[in-house]
């Protein structure tokens, strides 16, 4: 069972409160961008199996959207954050570099 | 003037705890943020302070709940809403605000007696021991979406008019004699 803490509430919400997003941070390509960019924009998605960010929403509580930095691998969650930001903020990333040594934003691993 | 009917016309129920529907009851859904007059605003119609996160401030009939951190719940006697609105309305002219009756969409339950959190536990991923008293936790019944806070020995709940009848069956069955946890 996933149990993910909604920044805006406090509500330790339970899965089935909560309503999937999928990947976060995604920059949008529109109009104006390539074929190339904005195939990328809508199928391309990261899937490491390791370390996700990805778009919450507290639909049986506040409605609000949040983001969450969790393991797919092992299910840990190193933590949730509101959704007004466009990268990582930088607690939740060292959240992440305490559990996971080595592990950068970009995904890739420095030994 | 049509009389106002509540969802369920006060059905109830006695199992290991009784369930009753209350109402109808005025509500008003409020939204507003970062408004410097809201504090006061919701003074002159229930009579209590805006709501901290998640709390619920009681004042006999009246009340005004923490819903989201635009959102209130202000609950009035059913005959006040329209002066309550228009109390809103005065004294948040000019600011960025939604005021809206919402009584008849609304169901209101009451679940009483001494194991009233043994009916709800079953329906909601609610841990009841840590739900602080006036707190307001808003979450599934079921499948559905349910607001519910402690009051009065017993638990009050509000959903949408439209599952009502949904909501009721929910509590009555899980209320049977001889399901207590």
């Amino acid at each position: 069972m996933l149990i993910l803490e909604c920044p805006y509430c406090g509500v330790k919400a339970e899965e089935t409160e909560l309503s999937p997003g999928y990947e976060a941070h995604l920059k949008r390509f529109g109009p104006g961008a390539s074929p190339e960019e904005f195939e990328a924009y809508m199928f391309a998605r990261k899937n490491p199996k390791g370390v996700h960010f990805e778009r919450w929403r507290h639909t049986y509580g506040c409605g609000k959207w949040f983001l969450a930095a969790r393991c797919t691998a092992t299910l840990e969650v190193f933590g949730t954050y509101p959704a007004q930001v466009s990268e990582p903020p930088a607690d939740i990333i060292a959240k992440i570099q305490a559990r996971r040594p080595g592990w950068q934003p970009d995904g890739k691993v420095t030994k | 003037m049509s009389e106002p009917v509540s969802a369920l016309g006060g059905a109830s129920f006695h199992g290991f705890a009784t369930i009753r529907e209350i109402g109808p009851l005025g509500m008003i859904t409020l939204r507003a943020k970062g408004v410097k007059a809201l504090d006061k605003a919701v003074k002159a119609v229930t009579d209590t302070k805006l709501p901290a996160p998640r709390r619920i401030e009681i004042n006999g009939e009246k009340a005004c709940g923490w819903m989201s951190p635009d959102e209130y719940l202000l609950i009035v006697p059913y005959a006040e809403v329209s002066a309550t609105l228009a109390s809103l309305a005065k004294s948040l002219a000019g600011e960025h605000h939604l005021a809206v009756d919402v009584s008849d969409a609304r169901a209101i339950f009451r679940v009483e007696g001494d194991k009233a959190a043994d009916v709800l536990r079953k329906l909601s991923p609610v841990d009841f021991e840590m739900l602080q008293p006036g707190e307001l936790r808003r979450t599934r019944a079921a499948q559905v979406a349910a607001a519910m806070w402690a009051q009065d020995a017993g638990f009050t709940v509000v959903c949408f008019r439209s599952v009502a009848g949904y909501v009721m069956g929910l509590l009555t069955h899980s209320a049977q004699p001889g399901s207590e946890l």
